[in-house]
Order: structure tokens, then sequence, then C-alpha cells
């Protein structure tokens, strides 16, 4: 998932994704995994402590996120939200740490039973589950809320749900879906049954993000906007107005049934209110008008913040990228020498104090994060060799663009035009031109940047941008990325934006996503392999791996921070 | 008697100095528009010496980034861009000030960069578009003015119709919409090309958004001036267009667009910055005052200089050239000289 702005907000993620990993996705296969738990206990890690019981949880934001349809939004503004209001038939498990990549039934009453090859997974759904509306939920709203995915062109409907059965269909004439033979519910035997027209060792994640939430199956066939659709979690929309407030209460027919998948919340209500700018939502916290700020923190507060306010910081470092795409199809990076002539000329710490210093970013020389599956320590362009970046080679680098004999080139780099952003814009503007190319910067709105330097017509040579995960596997970065399935001319839906394909690096992936369906050990390795395979191509330069901060009132207790949807609002308290 | 006229008149005209140079010395007893002509004058000369400050004294160039540079403060080296190490280690800083004009005078900006220098240099840019972009829409409003107000008419018709169109915009609001537009693949009108980056289109733009400013008040004069009898009489005696316009017209409205000229400047320098702060203005690496303030905003709470010192400057500077504009328009006004004004 690609973000807009710096240390948080994810932006509206875009459909390029979508066909990117369709593509790839056909190709998988899946049973077991190593981050899912078959356990369907409903003991959580924490015991619910109802002395902290009650209060209002006040959260700020400088803008809304949009649509408030579990099924159509795509922010991790909402996302966070929707842990403690929408489920699936599984989830991710509401715990901090490691441990939140883990995948635990949910609305199911165990994990699936995979059959036929890994094609059929087979739930069964838990009893005495009631919506926010009264209505209990059956097998017909599963059912539903499949095809409701498709009926409101969910932004993932093509690429993490184009495997099920009759999802071709669906994709063409998405008002007529039905999922014939995809997805059947038998209410006698209170069980759902979801065949795949092929394996996919990631399915299960794919169903415990929220745009498999279940809803009613009378939900609108549309987009539900700023109308509250009815939750199964604890809290539920009392009211919402993107242009002031949303607010959340407790779902009077909420009864914890896993703690570790939907646990009873704290807070008697959650008021979320947008309009403020991001310095005034730092005071607010300050002075304890806000718990929380969705927003980072401007980098002239950090300091304060890191000073000040020590208790209420809380930094953790998330599985995420920045990098700068270089654009291997024209000129002057259609030569490798050019190419690999940046990737030993950025200084990533330069790059590390631009974004916040060392305890908010780390330098980069892998695609993979590190304490992603399948990361390897490697690093083919530091100074004096190593497995970590440590220094650049300045020297080396103007050696190879000589010899590439690509200098006094004109080179366009595209940043989006926040402070951050455009800050390393500027440095690799002057690193560029050091180098002795003809550097101009194009920072460019967030709303438009990400989808403008996806489109080979707009003739972008370097871009810079990241990649946040969706979920924790290998292919969802290096696959997504950087095969060339990714690569779409023409399109502004084309997530490999150096237009990188090689085929035997492709093979490669094919290989790992087949073996991570048997031995997701061996194929973690593979893609460690395949990851500096690429990196040896230098189709992009990585840059930093960053870390994010919440700024947390002084009352705000038993903060915890998800490494899938971050910080678990619901599992806070104010009393 | 027949001969005494002609000789009077001769005697006087020895005796006096000429519009111009009555003007110039009006200009010159006015001890306002004397002090601001002075601050103008070392502002200009400190922007034209930005190479030898940046070069020679602080050893330094503005327009590179020295993120993980170091500088000597007391003796001692230290890193330009300070990461905090106290607390959680949270955020960077610049240097500060550290009035030594050899190391970061004014401190550094988020990319280590010399604010002192780039201040100097950034001075040098928004004067030039300001200057040069007020002499361009000075003399295009002239030659609209004119042309609308002797031509009359259809051709001041169109011509009035087109300057009400601009004049209909936000001025702001036009400026940014051009910059915008224009800044994406430059500016390419037949022959001539302005690449996205130049100098010459915020220029170009600036220009072109005050025009009406210019020719709808000289349109007026003109058309004033067209009915006047000495104007009728060349028309009458058949005189070529082309010389009533050089040698009756224009003379009478040239001090109102000399008058123009500093006034336009100050507004031109401003409707930079303001550009430039939107980041559709100056682009880097160029610097102007305007893109200094915008590159301080992240550091308004830890290095507030890095905004203020540009923004006061700004504010000198346009002031002068305000305060010299009122006093060359008493010196080029006679009306206002009668009125006392001096």
């Amino acid at each position: 998932m690609s973000r807009s702005t710096r240390r948080g907000a994810f932006a509206a993620a875009t459909v390029a994704l979508a066909l990117t990993t369709a593509a790839c996705s056909s190709s998988d296969s899946g049973s077991s995994d190593p981050t899912t738990s078959s356990s369907s206990s409903t003991a959580g890690s924490t015991a619910f402590q109802p002395q902290h019981k009650g209060g209002t949880l006040k959260l700020v934001a400088h803008a809304a996120a949009g649509s408030l349809d579990p099924q159509v939004n795509y922010t991790l503004q909402y996302w966070q939200l929707y842990q403690s209001m929408y489920d699936g038939l599984l989830s991710f498990k509401k715990v901090g740490g490691q441990e939140s990549f883990t995948v635990v039934p949910d609305l199911a009453a165990a994990m699936p039973k995979v059959t036929n090859g890994g094609k059929t997974y087979t739930f069964t759904l838990r009893k005495g589950i009631t919506f926010s509306n009264g209505k209990a939920l059956t097998t017909d709203d599963v059912v539903a809320s499949f095809q409701r995915i498709f009926k409101v062109s969910s932004p993932t409907a093509g690429t993490f749900y184009n495997g099920i059965v009759g999802a071709t269909a669906c994709l063409k004439t998405p008002a007529s879906c039905t999922l014939k033979g995809g997805v059947t519910g038998d209410a006698k035997a209170n069980t759902v049954t979801i065949n795949l027209t092929a394996p996919d060792s990631e399915f299960p994640y794919k169903l415990a993000v929220p745009h498999a939430s279940i809803l009613p199956k009378d939900s609108p066939t549309k987009d539900a906007g700023t109308k509250p659709l009815p939750t199964t979690g604890p809290y539920m929309a009392a009211s919402y107005d993107p242009n002031r407030a949303l607010k959340l209460v407790r779902n009077p027919h909420f009864k914890e049934w896993s703690r570790e998948a939907e646990p009873q919340g704290y807070p008697d209500q959650i008021d979320y209110t947008f309009g403020q700018t991001v310095e005034s939502e730092v005071t607010a916290v300050e002075n304890g008008e806000a718990d929380w700020m969705y927003d980072p923190p401007p980098a002239d507060r950090l300091n304060e913040i890191g000073t000040k306010y020590t208790s209420q910081a809380h930094v953790n470092p998330l599985t995420a990228f920045w990098y700068a795409t270089l654009n291997v199809n024209s000129a002057p990076f259609n030569n490798k020498l050019a190419r690999e002539a940046i990737n030993w000329a950025v200084d990533r710490s330069a790059v590390v104090r631009l974004y916040g210093g060392t305890n908010l970013a780390s330098p980069a020389c892998t695609i993979l994060p590190p304490g992603f599956p399948g990361h390897v320590d490697s690093c083919d362009y530091t100074k004096g060799g190593g497995k970590t970046w440590t220094a650049a080679d300045l020297a080396k680098a103007k050696a190879l663009v000589k010899q590439s004999g690509t200098a006094g080139q004109a080179v366009g780099i595209v940043t989006q035009d926040d402070d951050v952003n455009k800050s390393i814009g500027q440095y690799l503007q002057s690193l560029l031109t050091q180098l002795g190319y003809k550097a101009t910067l194009k920072p460019l709105s967030g709303n438009i940047q990400f989808t403008y330097i996806q489109n080979t017509k707009n003739k972008v040579q370097l871009a810079l941008t990241s990649w946040y995960q969706d979920y924790p596997a290998a292919s969802d970065f290096l696959n997504v990325l950087l095969s060339c399935a990714a690569f779409h001319p023409g399109s502004d839906s084309s997530i490999n934006i150096s237009g990188f394909c090689d085929k035997g690096i492709d093979a490669k992936m094919q290989t790992a996503l087949k073996t991570a369906q048997t031995d997701p050990t061996a194929a973690n390795k593979q893609w460690g392999a395949i990851d500096q395979s690429i990196m040896q191509q230098s189709p992009l330069v990585p840059l930093i791996n960053p870390k994010m901060i919440d700024f947390t009132s002084k009352r705000l207790g038993n903060y915890q921070f998800s490494k899938q949807f971050y910080m678990l609002v619901g599992q806070t308290w104010v009393k | 008697m027949s001969t005494a006229a002609p000789e009077l008149a001769t005697v006087e005209a020895r005796r006096s100095p000429g519009p111009w140079r009555t003007a110039g010395a009006d200009l010159l007893r006015n001890r306002s528009a004397l002090a601001a002509a002075v601050v103008l004058f070392l502002v200009v000369l400190a922007t034209l010496c930005a190479p030898l400050y940046a070069h020679h004294i602080a050893d330094t160039d503005p327009f590179q980034s020295h993120v993980s540079g170091s500088t000597v403060v007391d003796g001692r080296t230290v890193p330009v861009l300070t990461p905090s190490s106290t607390g959680l280690g949270l955020g960077v800083t610049p240097i500060g000030p550290t009035w030594d004009p050899a190391h970061y005078f004014l401190g550094a900006d988020n990319q280590g960069r010399d604010v002192m220098a780039r201040l100097l240099y950034g001075g040098r840019t928004s004067l030039f578009i300001g200057f040069t972009a007020a002499l361009l829409t000075c003399a295009l409003g002239t030659v609209v003015g004119v042309v609308a107000g002797y031509a009359g008419g259809v051709v001041d018709a169109v011509i009035s119709r087109v300057l009400d169109v601009i004049w209909a915009f936000p001025v702001y609001l036009l400026a940014i919409c051009l910059s915008v537009v224009l800044l994406t693949d430059g500016l390419h009108l037949g022959p001539l090309t302005v690449e996205a980056g130049s100098l010459w289109l915020p220029i170009a733009i600036i220009a072109a958004i005050y025009v009406p400013y210019i020719a709808r008040p000289l349109r007026g004069q003109v058309l004033v001036l067209r009915n006047k009898e000495y104007i009728q009489a060349a028309i009458g005696s058949g005189a070529p267009t082309v010389r009533i316009l050089r040698r009756e017209v224009l003379p009478n409205v040239l001090p109102t667009a000399i008058v123009f000229v500093p006034l336009m400047t100050a507004l031109a320098m401003l409707t930079e910055s303001a550009l430039s702060f939107l980041s559709v203005g100056v682009q880097p690496p160029d610097a102007s005052w305007g893109t200094i303030i915008e590159d301080g905003l992240g550091l308004l709470y830890t290095r507030p200089a890095v905004t203020i010192a540009p923004g006061l400057l700004i504010a000198l500077t346009t002031a002068a050239l305000n305060v010299l504009g009122d006093g060359v328009r008493d010196a080029l006004d006679p009306g206002a000289r009668l009125r006392g004004g001096v």
C-alpha cells in the first residue's frame, strides 16, 4: 500500500495495485503459512481490566478519510478504526508487536478447512453474533458481503479477491455479481465455502483486511459514503460528518467472542474530530484536549515532543521503505552504470536526517524491510562493502557516470510537495547536479503524484515514493512492485514505476510463490535472493525504512502498536 | 512687439531647467524618497555581492545540499544539521545564527545551506524578477493603453474588453493558475520558448497579469489628450499617426508610466514572493526571498530566522520602493507640487 504523506497517512491506495497483484495471485497456491494461527481460543493476550472501562477517547486529524464504508475505504486512518468496528471471517490478531501479523479466526469459529489442493476454504461461523442493528449474523450475510465487494467495486476487488470462482464475471458486471460456485453458504450446517480458481497462500491475509468485512445482507450495493453500516465489533458509528467529526459509541449487541480477534473496547465513546492544523493537533495533545493525533507531528515540533513529552511519544518501526524509482526504459537510467551510480552516490544517512533523524528512520539498502519475511541483510552499494549501508561513495559514482557517458543529460525528479518529500527531492537534485546531470525538481500534490509517476506517458525519470505493506508477505513488495506483470505502459495503474522487467527474475518469483504453498521458510529464502538479484540490476534506490510516532495524551493508557493496523484504538483507555 | 515675445520666450527657455531636471531636483529635495533610494541602493549592492560573500567569505555553495556537512563554531567542529540527542532523540535541527560571516552567519536551512548566502542570491532573483516584470508591465501597458486610447472605436472596445476580462480575475488566483499550468511544460508561443524552471516564466506571468493596471489609466489619459487642441491640430495638419504618438502623446503619458515603475516593482516582488512561497514561482535550486520563506516554514519553531530574515527584507525593499515611487510621482506631477507635496 502506498502512502501520500510522510510517517503516517495511508493514502487512498491505488487501484494500481489491483491489476498488478491480479496477475500474480492467479498463480499463487496456498495452504499453510507461518504467520497464521489455527487457534480458536477466546482467551486474549491480556485480560480485560474493567476498572479502565468508560470515558471518551478524543482523536484528532487534519482531515477525514472519506467514505465510512469498510469495503470501499482504503486508508489506514479508517482501517485502524475498523479494527474495533467490523469483522471478517478471519482477522489479524489485536495485539501489539510481531504477533499482530498472526491471522486468527474472527467470525469463523476456527481457521478454515483447506481442501481441493488449497483451492477450497470451508468456514464454520460462530453462533450468537449479532449486528449492531440487532439482526443475527447468518451465512447469507457472508455470501452477500463477498458479492458486495464486487458490487461496490472495492479497490481490491480485482486484486485480492479476483481468484474466487466467479470473480471474473463479477468484475465485468458488478451489479449482477453472484460469485456462483465461488462463495456458497449452508445455513443448516452454518458453514461458508469459498472456492478459488488456483491455490493462494496469501488468501487468509486477504480475508483479514477490512475489505472482506461481513455486513448485513441488506446493505446498500453502492458505496455507503457517510452513512454508517451496522457493525459486529464493539463500536458503531453514531454520526459522521467528514467536515467536522466522527462519533463512535458502543455497539449494544456486542459480546466478546474472541479476545485475540475482537476484544472488548475500553472507552465508552470515541470522538474523532477533523479540521485542525497539524501544529494545533500537537498543542491539543500537549494540553490534554485531545488524546491522540493521526497526522505525523511537524518537523519543528519533534524535538519538543521528544524532550518534553517523552512518555507520551511512541516510536515504532514500520514494515515499509522509501525509495527512488529509476526509469530503466529511458535515458539516462536505461544505462545500468548510471543506475548503479545513483545507488552508490545517495547518502542514506542524509535522507535519514531529512526524515527526522536516526530515531525515526534507518538507512535502507534492500527492498524488503528488516524484520520482514524474506529480508536478508545485504548491500551492494556501500563504501568499503558490508552487509548494511554505512557510507556513500561519491567518487565511484562519478566514475560510473563518466563511464556510462550520460553526464550532462537532463533528469527530472518528481516528488510530493510536502516538507519531507520535497526536502529529500531537493537533496537528490543537488546530488544529481554534483554527478554532472542537469537535474530539475517537480514537486506535485500528494493527491496526484502517485498516479502521475506510474504513467509512462509522463516520462518520469526519477520519482520519490514509498511502499507500506498490505500484509506480511515478501511478494507484497517484490512481486507487486517489480514483476513484469506489474508494468502497464501508458496506464495510471502501473505500480512497477521503474518499468523493470527481467524474465529470469520473474520466473524466480513464480517459483517462490509456489514454494510458499508448501515450505514458507524456503520461499522466504528465495525471496531474499530475489531481492538481491533485483538490487544488482539497480532499478530503484532504497533510501530509508521509516518509523512512526504516535503522540498521545498524558491520560491515555494501554497503548499497543499492531504492526498491521498500528495503534489499537479501542484498546486504549482514558480512565 | 512682434519680435519681443519670441525673444522673451527664448530667454525663459534658457533659464528654465526643463521638466525632467526640475523633477530630478524635486526628487533630490524629498528626504523620504532619498532615504528610500539609499536603502534600495544598499540592498541592490548587497545582493550584487552575493558571489563574493558565498565564495570568498562563507566559502559555500548556497545551491548545494550540505545535509551531512559540518562547520566550525567557537573553534569546535559541529554538524550543520544536528540530530536531537536529548529525550527520545527526535528531529534534526539546522545550525542557528552564529553571527560569524565565515560560518553560517544566519544559520542553515533544512538542506544545510547557508541562509545568509541564499538571502543574497535570493535577493538578486527577487529584485531581478520584480524590476524586469515591472519594466515589461509598464512597457506593455503603455503600448496597449496608448493604442487603445488613441485608436478608439473597435480597437479600443476590443482591447478594453480583454483588459476587463483579465481584471475580472483576482490577480493572485490568475497568477497561481498560470504558474501551475506553465510550470508543467514551460511556455511555448511560436518561436518563443521558456523552459519550466526558467526565471523568465514568473517574469512573464507577473508582467502579463498587471498590464491592465497600467494600460487602463494610460488609456484614460490618452482619451483626454486626443481631444486636446494641439493634437487635433496635428491630426488636422495631416501629421502621421506615429509622429503624433511619438512627439505629442508619449511625452505626456511617459511620466505616469515612470511613476508606476517603482510601485510595480514592489508589487511584482510581492507577487513573486507569494508564488514562490506556494512553490509555483522560482523553482529549486534557484532561490528567491519567497522560496527561502517557504524553506523556513518547517523550521518556524526551531529556526525562525530562516523565515524572518527574507520576510524583513521583502518588507524593507517594498516599503522603500513605495516611498520612492511616491517621491517620483510627486516630482513628476506638477499638481502634486502645487498642492504642496514635496
